[in-house]
């Protein structure tokens, strides 16, 4: 029984090996579908932007309301936009655009592919001589792993106006200091590792997506348990990325 | 009245299949099947629900491998084809699913441009409109042209499925179910739309069904599967003129029930 499930779990882990070995192949591989990339990346991108925003600056007032007293007991609210400048730039917003772009995104993904998929329009795609991977999968992950870098940078900028606005409300800090703060305290490692960890993030969320609802199965209840798996499998792996990235980052450091 | 057979060539079989078999698991579905479709035939192939019709015209197609036998299809051997070859060759065949497999994203005329914007680049944008109006309007349905599939009937969406597959000039069509979930009436509008297909554009057909008046009504020829094998075949009246009982009880559930 156990050797079974043992069995299972090495044929599925067998199986996405496959999956992305075969997304690296199209990727290279010609036709391209640059106009199926550009579709998807406002799929994704612009379609996201309403609830990165409101999330992003809510995060950004949030967190420096959070941060505040603590530096109030050391008479340091002073150091408040170089506190929140690292938290968002190396933290939170690739963090909080990957979790939302999970939730939105990758169950959109694995829904929709889902749903092709027991309609049989991916075999119907096949049959009119359209390579449905290349057309499907290889746009999709395409568009989340240039877009989230892009929406985490955006995420990034409308945080801290949010936190600017509580410090200003607060403090009386003007703009131009707030930021001269700000970029004094990011650096170029804080950034750079953020737009390649958001990458990463943004690829977790296509492929995994892409994966469930292109091997879904079942009827609708596939497409339900595609598109959840979809979301549960992300979050995690992007928790686990976000650990290793800090780990790596950290032994750069020194 | 059966169909003439004047139509058909006998001399050039299009689809050629022998000792073919399938298995999904434990699951033996097609047990030895061999089977020739001739030119400008339209070949019904009967079965209970199960028995692996749909699994034998995606093997056709290649969407399914074969565990054994031959499968040649306009010469080439499927299972030998790399892909290219065998996306060139599906250009040839045109597939009519069972749920019509609209894309559901797209409009009517969206669905229709699809596999000619990808497999005829060269189209301009005039001559694409044009092939799209001609396909819809020979299945009866240019006013459908920018509806969503999902604001359409279920007869009218097997037609456009028809329309899609019809719009590359394939060889072959595929029908799966073609009738399956429609009423009488709009059963009869697919089966004269199948042969008009037959007539026009000069394919030769593998329908699947268990429809016994679509198979009378379509079928130059009709072959029946029974556990995994084909062994009935011939016009309608032979196939069912047998004391078998698997026979006489699957045209009595069509014709009592």
């Amino acid at each position: 029984m156990i050797s079974k499930k043992i069995d299972q779990k090495l044929i599925q882990l067998g199986n996405v090996h496959h999956f992305i070995m075969r997304f690296f192949k199209e990727l290279v591989m010609p036709p391209y579908e640059f106009k199926e990339i550009i579709n998807q990346c406002y799929e994704v991108g612009v379609k996201s932007l309403p609830l990165i925003s409101l999330t992003g600056f809510i995060t950004g007032i949030v967190f420096t309301n959070q941060s505040r007293p603590s530096l109030e007991d050391f008479g340091a609210t002073a150091m408040l936009p170089s506190l929140i400048a690292i938290a968002i730039v190396r933290a939170l917003a690739p963090l909080v655009t990957a979790l939302i772009a999970a939730g939105k995104v990758g169950s959109n993904i694995g829904a929709e592919l889902g749903s092709m998929k027991v309609t049989e329009q991916i075999d119907a795609m096949e049959v009119s001589g359209t390579n449905p991977f290349k057309f499907l999968v290889v746009s999709r992950v395409l568009a989340t792993t240039i877009m989230i870098p892009i929406l985490s940078c955006y995420t990034g900028f409308v945080g801290l106006m949010g936190s600017f606005l509580n410090v200003y409300q607060h403090e009386s800090v003007s703009f131009i200091s707030f930021f001269d703060q700000v970029f004094e305290t990011v650096t170029f490692l804080d950034i750079f590792q953020a737009i390649i960890k958001a990458g990463f993030f943004g690829f977790t969320i296509g492929i995994v997506g892409c994966y469930q609802g292109y091997n879904s199965s079942k009827g609708t209840e596939g497409v339900g348990k595609a598109a959840n798996a979809a979301v549960v499998a992300s979050m995690f792996l992007i928790f686990i990325e976000e650990q290793l990235v800090v780990m790596i980052v950290q032994s750069i450091r020194g | 009245m059966e169909k003439q057979l004047s139509h058909i060539n006998y001399q050039n079989p299009v689809i050629n299949i022998s000792a073919l078999r399938k298995s999904f698991g434990d699951l033996h579905v097609l047990r030895g099947v061999d089977l020739q479709l001739f030119e400008g035939e339209n070949l019904v192939v009967l079965g209970r629900s199960g028995t692996g019709k749909s699994v034998l015209i995606k093997i056709v197609s290649g969407l399914l491998s074969a565990d054994e036998g031959n499968v040649n299809v306009l010469g080439q051997e499927v299972g030998d084809l790399d892909e290219k070859a065998l996306m060139a060759l599906r250009l040839k065949i045109g597939f009519s699913f069972q749920n019509s497999a609209l894309y559901d994203s797209m409009t009517v005329r969206e669905n229709l441009e699809f596999p000619l914007v990808r497999n005829k680049r060269s189209l301009t944008r005039g001559e694409i409109d044009k092939e799209v109006r001609e396909v819809l309007d020979s299945v009866g349905l240019l006013q459908a042209l920018n509806q969503m599939p999902s604001e359409l009937s279920g007869g009218q969406r097997k037609r456009i499925g028809i329309a899609r597959t019809l719009i590359l000039r394939p060889d072959i069509m595929l029908y799966d179910e073609p009738t399956a979930g429609l009423d009488p009436i709009t059963c009869t509008e697919i089966n004269n739309l199948i042969n008009e297909v037959q007539q026009i554009y000069k394919t030769s057909s593998i329908i699947i069904t268990h429809d016994l008046t679509c198979a009378k009504e379509v079928g130059d020829r009709i072959v029946m599967l029974l556990d995994g094998k084909f062994e009935r075949q011939g016009r309608f009246n032979d196939i069912f003129d047998s004391d078998d009982a698997r026979v006489k009880a699957f045209y009595d559930y069509n014709f009592i029930a």
